[in-house]
This record gives C-alpha cells, structure tokens and sequence, in this order.
C-alpha cells in the first residue's frame, strides 16, 4: 500500500509539474502566447527569440497545417490559440474563410512583399517553398524527366514515383493544380498518380526512398534536399532536384502563413509576435536556422546555396484562391486519402 | 500492448469463492449502483458518439465517404492482416507453449521468459527497429511478420497456461484407447486448448484494429492509419469519424465472439486430488531443429529490434541525448501512466464489486458495458473525446484529466479484470466477521478488504500502466500544449527520419515497461 500511495504521489506531483512548467505565465504580468505551430523547428527558435527580445512567452502546440487550421476553426471564440503558422498558405485560407483571423497590422503587412499576402491582408506570408521533383540521378538522365508535373499521371511512371499525400504540402501543391489546370483536369491528374505513386509518410521518407532506388522520383519541396545536403547528404546523395519552372503548375512556390486568431485574448502581444516573424530578426533567424526555406521579407538574406526566388518563375495562383478542403475531398474521390 | 488475456484463463474462481448468500442478490446497494453507472456510461461515451454521429452524418453523405475505392481497399488490408496474424500467432502461441510445457526441450526455463519478453517492447518500436534497418519489410509481408512478433506472446501466454492446468489423465486414457501422440493431441489436448488459444488470437486481432504506429511506419495503410490521415488533413470532419464507425464495428465483431468463448464452458478437471505432471514428450533427434527454429522466432522478436535500437544509440547520427528532455519527458510519461493507473483502478473498483458481490442482469450489463475500451483503438476514443471537450466542456479541453479519462476508457478492461478476479476470491463472510468483531465499515475497508484485494489491484495497476506508458494516437490529439510524452516524442522523431534521435525515447520506453511486463507475466500464471 505504501508503495502504491508513494506511486500516486509521484504521479500527481510530476503532473502537476508537467503543467506548472507550461502553464499561464505566473508572476510576470505578460500574458503567454500559445502558438499553433504547423511548421518546423526553426519557428521554436524564433519564439525564443521573441520571448527573449520581449519577455512573453510563448506556447507551441504542433500539428499539421489543416489538423490545427479545422482544430482553430472547431474551438471557435473559445480557442487557446493566438499565433497560427503554417507550412502552406490553404490551410490559412480555411481558417480565414470562417472568420478565423483578425486583421494584421499595416506595418506588419508593410515587411512583406504584396505577392506573399492574400488580397483581404487577413494574414500574412512568413516563408516560401517551390515544389520540386526530386530525382534518383543514377536512375534517370536529365533528358528523361517530365516537362511538366502534370506529365507523371501518363503510365509510363507507373510504379517509379511517389509522394506524401496525407501531407499539407502535397495538398497544397494539388490545389496550386486545381488552381492552375481546373478541377476536371485535376481530378484525372490525381487518379493517374494513385495508379502510378508509391504513398509516403512525409517528403523526407520520399526522398529518401528515391535516394535509396525505391521509386526513380518524388514530388517534395526543395529545402528536404537542400537540408539533408547540407548536413551529411546521407539522404540524399544520389538525389538531384529538378525545377519545372515556366509558370507550371510544378513550379508552385507555396507562401507559409501567419495570422492572428480572432478569439485571441492577448491581441497586441500576437501582433507583435506577427511583426517578429515578418521582421528583421525573425527573418534573420529562418534565413540562418539551416532550415532552408526562403525567408522572403523585403530585404531578407537567403542561403547562397539556394536557388534565387526570383528565378523560379513560378504559376501565378492567388494564394487566397488555395482552397484546401475541396483539394481533399478530390483526394478522397481519387483513392488518395 | 499487452496481456489482457487474464479474463479467457483465469479469473474463474471455482464454485466455492461464489458470493454465497442468494439474499444479497438483487437488491443493489444505492451508491455503489449510481456509481457503476456513472463508470460505465463513462466507458460507453466513445461509442455513443460514434453512433450519435454516423446518424446525425445523413445517409448521402455517409455512403459518399463510405462507399469508395479507398474504404475498400482499407478493409481488404485491414481484413488479410488481421486474420494472417491470428492464425499466425495461434500457431506460433501454440506450439511455442507446447514445446516449454510438454516437451523436453533443453533450456525451458530461459526459452519460457525469452517468449513472453516481445510484449515488453511496444509494436511501434519492433517497426521502427526493422524499418530503420531495411525499407524491404514496407509493405503486407513485413508488416505481418512484425505484427505477429509482437503479438503472438498473447497466445502464448494463455495456452502454456491451460497446458499447465490440464489432467494429463485425459491423454492417458485416450492413450490407453490405442490413439498415437498425434491423434490424441489434435482430438483431445487441441480441444481443450481451444478456449485460450481463440480467446489470445481474438486479443491479438483487436490489438491489431488498434494498432496505429507500428503499420504507420511500414506505410501499410488499415483503417486506423487511415483515420490519423483524415485527422491530419480534417481534424475531427465526417470522413474520419465515418472510418471511425466502420472500425469500431469490425472491434465489436470480434469482442463479440471474446465475450462469446469466454461464456463457453471449461474443461475444468472434476475429482479430489490434484493432477500429477505430464509426461513430457521426447524430442529426440528434431531436437536441434526445434532449438534453431526457436532461436529464429527470438532472434525477430528480440534480436533485431533491440540490435537496431542498440546500434542507433550507438551511432546513430541524430542521436544527441538531450538529457533535459529525456528527463522531463520521461517524468511525464511516468506520471500520466501512474494517474491513469490510480484513476481507472479507483473507475473499476465499484463495478467490479458490485459484478462479484451483487451478481444479477443489471451488474452484469454494467460491467460488460466497460469492456468496450478493449474494442476502441485510441483514435476514436480520442476522436470522439476531442469533439466533445470542444463542444461541451471547454474547461476539461487540451487538459490532463480529459487525457487521463481517455486512458480510463481505453484501459479500464485491463483493470476490471484483474479486480474482478481479486474480489471473487475474498469470500464476503470475512467482512461480517470484521463487522461482528466491532470494526466500522472503513475499518473493515482498510483493514480487511483492501489487503485482501491488494495485488489484484495492483496487478490491474500495472497493466494499465503498461499500456499508457506506451500510448500513442490518444496522446497526440489529447494531450495539452505543450506535453510530450516518451511515446510522442518517439514518434515525433521517427516521423521525420531522425531514427538516431528517436532511439533514446524507444529505448526508455522498453526500459519502464519491462519490470511492469514481468510482473504481469508472473501474475498469469499464478492466476492460473
């Protein structure tokens, strides 16, 4: 019995620490932000950045981009959330399109280029990524690969692709499909791929599987490479990238987004948060994390290594037309999902 | 994971640990009754809403979601890995049990710990050490062979139970009545088998339905694997609760036919006096064979998912050991387990109590009403418990206690049936004498019933500790910001190809789940 009760007693104080540890701010009289974080790692070391340069703090609750966009949506006025990031813009369409956001401040909006925010500036754009088709280079030649994303639907990539259609990322890359060839169009594209593709979990199983032979190509977004490569290329070695440019929709270059939740009680501290992640020194940071995603405020300094963004010469899609749920459910009708 | 096997094997007290009074029948003691209640409407709150939702969905809409290329090959997936499995584990279980009980295998002893040691090493680890070694185990056939090398223990351990119990006399006689070996273990040993080896093939079949990570990671989509899509893509939308609904049919289907075996008649030996030990069979010369085949059915169990966890801790590029959050994650991980163990015990003391002390129609409707967590995957009840925190009460939203009576739900057979067991064997006579000799309905509590009760309790403790300590998909939608657990962060990284990074968090999982598995391997075969 004792020993059970002496259980409990841990039990109970390693819980109530648990929540002590990340629980409301005590003490100070800052309020602490929660920050739906559908994006990497390098948005925690932002925050951390912010809590030092201004003493709140900050929460991360992370999940993917439409797993949080539909969680902030559900929870409505009585939402935790204050600060929502995604990877790709649709899923701040979605929480957009039910009220979900409060406006970003001008200044704010005045950081970021007008091609990187949705036309009613209910949020803003923070990084960018270009899709990309990662290649095994022993496999295929570069004469070899598809002119067009659209091109890997045609039988003869039967067997020999894959990509990650439970992700964001992809879902977002079909909507920029949507967007630029029509629904009807998209939804053949999307049958031809699940007859073709290999699924996987994320990009990174994607490339590795094309790095490891498993399939000759995947569709990812270029900083999967660009990370693996500069660190020890053991994922990518065997691995190129190849840039469909030429407005395809291949070529989609997807702006992660940040807003402001409505239902936020702590308004000005989110602005504020918003403003860093757009600023000088939120930009810095992404730029030198090693992440590898474009930092595109104006001004910003990207990795040399990486292809300049303004030659990817991506389509022209209207972020606030990237309509996310739609794209799933075209998903679902293809077998995809 | 683990060994809710108890029920099928043991529990059964023989006649004479029955409540003896007939006037206690009945007429149920007010409290405890509202008490029972309350738990098990509790336990039923996942299939409720399920079946609240599916209707509120609309026909259209449901046969849209459900009527489609993807569902069908969910279920084709779902259906050939479940039933490979099973039989698999039966015959694996079974012959395993045979050869440590009934035969003169060399090395018994060892071989018996050896067979039941996979089950402390959760699913999702077994895979991430095979997957992290070969991309080659992708796909049906790995995913079968590593399900079953995490499963079959579960038939192993109620059938080497009942070959222990059985009259060696039976075969004797058939013997005696000029039947070979063969012929009398396949007409007479193999039945009485029966009723264990089905009731742990059934066990593993639900784990399956259940099991989320270990497939995730072989990308062999089932439906629960397919749920976690959908709530990636959707959050809680239509199309993951209606996948929900079909899973959950398929889980009662087959806690149906549990509770079904479970209600059959035993083969219980009659007569005074107790059965001598069988003879054993003499291997002879297949001994060798026999001994290699073992070593291999070990070696992937054991041996290739603890070398690939070793050689990742090792030199694993990613790996860092950052102590901070290992501790840190660990404590919580310990903690929510101990809550979840002290909560679902203290839910399933007043229904097991009342089942065994006040049998009757509606004791035993209300304790079988919380038997349906053993038929929940921990996606829907996380599902279903999301949607309504969100819906009806924020303040237990994102919070520990929402986590923790989730873990309640999943877990509260686990602790029902050690309980039960427990109580039956406490014979209610000891409470009146403790009454007649002065001591107040407390004292008699604390003094009497508890230190009576204690190790089933506890054992029903640990085997809910066992199963939290190494929760996945409900901790991830449930947990609050900001929480991570072994499990999580496991996942987190494995998620991202980091498998140097995730090892440390697999390794400590194993680690914390062995003394708890131990124990209970010991419990079931005492119990028997």
């Amino acid at each position: 019995m004792a020993v059970a009760a002496g259980l409990v007693a841990v039990a109970l104080s390693a819980a109530a620490c648990g929540d002590a540890g990340s629980g409301s701010g005590s003490g100070s009289d800052k309020p602490t932000l929660t920050l739906y974080n559908a994006q990497h790692d390098f948005v925690e070391d932002m925050a951390k950045d912010f809590t030092a340069k201004t003493g709140i703090k900050v929460e991360v609750r992370s999940g993917d981009d439409f797993e949080l966009a539909n969680q902030i949506v559900q929870e409505g006025s009585a939402s935790p959330a204050d600060v929502f990031v995604t990877e790709n813009s649709p899923a701040m369409s979605l929480v957009d399109s039910k009220g979900g956001f409060a406006r970003v401040d001008d200044t704010t909006l005045a950081q970021i280029p007008d091609s990187f925010e949705p036309s009613n500036k209910n949020w803003v754009g923070f990084a960018a990524r270009s899709t990309v088709l990662a290649y095994n280079s022993t496999a295929l030649k570069p004469a070899d690969l598809p002119a067009s994303l659209l091109d890997l639907a045609q039988p003869k990539w039967k067997g020999k692709i894959g990509f990650a259609p439970a992700g964001a990322d992809f879902q977002a890359i079909v909507s920029a499909v949507v967007a630029t060839s029509g629904e009807a169009a998209a939804e053949q594209w999307l049958k031809g791929l699940n007859t073709n593709g290999k699924k996987y979990q994320g990009n990174t199983a994607v490339m590795k599987a094309v790095n490891a032979g498993e399939i000759q190509a995947g569709v990812i977004y270029h900083y999967y490479w660009y990370k693996d490569r500069a660190e020890s290329g053991a994922n990518s070695k065997n691995v190129e990238l190849r840039y469909f440019g030429n407005a395809d929709p291949g070529a989609f270059v997807s702006i992660s987004g940040a807003g402001v939740v409505k239902a936020s009680k702590h308004q000005e501290e989110a602005q504020q948060l918003v403003a860093y992640l757009t600023g000088k020194d939120g930009q810095k940071i992404l730029a030198d994390s090693g992440a590898m995603e474009y930092a595109i405020a104006d001004g910003a300094t990207n990795n040399p290594a990486l292809k300049p963004i303004a030659d990817l010469d991506p389509p022209a899609v209207d972020p606030a037309k990237l309509n996310g749920p739609r794209v799933v459910e075209l998903m679902q009708r293809a077998g995809l999902l | 994971m683990t060994l809710t096997t108890a029920p099928s094997t043991a529990s059964r007290p023989g006649g004479g640990a029955r409540p003896s009074s007939r006037r206690r029948r009945r007429r149920y003691p007010r409290a405890l009754l509202a008490t029972s209640t309350l738990v098990t409407l509790i336990a039923l709150i996942p299939l409720i809403f399920v079946a609240v939702y599916t209707v509120g969905v609309g026909w259209d809409e449901a046969l849209r979601l459900l009527v489609r290329p993807r569902i069908g090959e969910l279920l084709w997936n779902t259906t050939r890995l479940a039933l490979a499995c099973m039989a698999l584990s039966a015959v694996i279980g079974t012959g395993a049990a045979w050869l440590v009980e009934r035969s003169d295998l060399p090395g018994r002893r060892i071989w018996n710990v050896l067979l039941v040691v996979p089950l402390a090493i959760p699913a999702f680890v077994n895979s991430f050490g095979w997957v992290s070694v070969t991309a080659a185990v992708e796909g049906y056939g790995g995913a079968l062979l590593i399900v079953t090398m995490s499963y079959f223990p579960l038939v192993y351990l109620p059938v080497s139970a009942a070959l222990r119990g059985l009259d060696p006399a039976l075969e004797e006689t058939a013997n005696a009545l000029g039947n070979g070996r063969w012929r009398t273990f396949t007409r007479v040993v193999l039945p009485q088998l029966r009723p264990a080896m089905l009731g742990g093939a059934l066990l593993v079949g639900l784990h399956l339905l259940a099991e989320f990570g270990a497939l995730q990671m072989l990308r062999f989509p089932t439906f629960t694997t397919a749920i976690y899509d959908q709530y990636r893509s959707t959050f809680n939308g239509p199309a993951a609760n209606m996948l929900a609904g079909v899973l959950v049919l398929c889980c009662l289907l087959l806690l149906l036919g549990e509770l079904r075996l479970r209600g059959q008649a035993r083969y219980a030996r009659l007569g005074a006096g107790s059965p001598r030990p069988a003879a054993r069979a003499r291997l002879g010369i297949v001994t060798v064979p026999v001994l290699l085949a073992l070593a291999a059915l070990i070696t992937l169990a054991l041996g290739v998912p603890l070398g690939s966890l070793a050689h990742w801790l090792i030199t694993g590029s990613s790996t860092a050991f950052p102590v901070d959050t290992l501790l840190t994650t660990t404590a919580t991980s310990v903690g929510l387990a101990a809550a979840a163990a002290l909560v679902t015990s203290l839910l399933a003391l007043p229904v097991a109590w009342l089942c065994v002390r006040h049998p009757g129609r509606a004791s035993t409707l209300l304790e079988r009403g919380t038997y349906f967590g053993n038929a929940l995957p921990g996606i829907v009840v996380a599902l279903a418990l999301v949607t309504i925190s969100i819906r009806y009460t924020e303040t237990l939203y994102q919070t520990v206690p929402l986590l923790v009576i989730g873990y309640a739900i999943l877990f509260l057979p686990r602790a029902m049936v050690s309980l039960r067991a427990a109580i039956a064997q406490v014979p209610p006579v000891l409470d009146d004498v403790a009454h007649a000799l002065g001591a107040t309905r407390t004292g008699t509590l604390w003094r009497v019933t508890l230190p009576l009760i204690a190790r089933g309790l506890g054992a029903g403790a640990a085997l809910v500790f066992l199963a939290a300590v190494t929760e996945l998909t409900a901790t991830l939608l449930l947990s609050p910001t900001g929480t991570e657990t072994l499990a999580t962060e496991f996942w987190a990284n494995s998620s991202n190809i980091e498998y140097g990074a995730a090892a440390p968090y697999a390794a400590l999982m194993v680690l914390i789940s062995a003394p708890a598995t131990y124990l209970l391997t010991r419990e079931a075969r005492n119990s028997r």
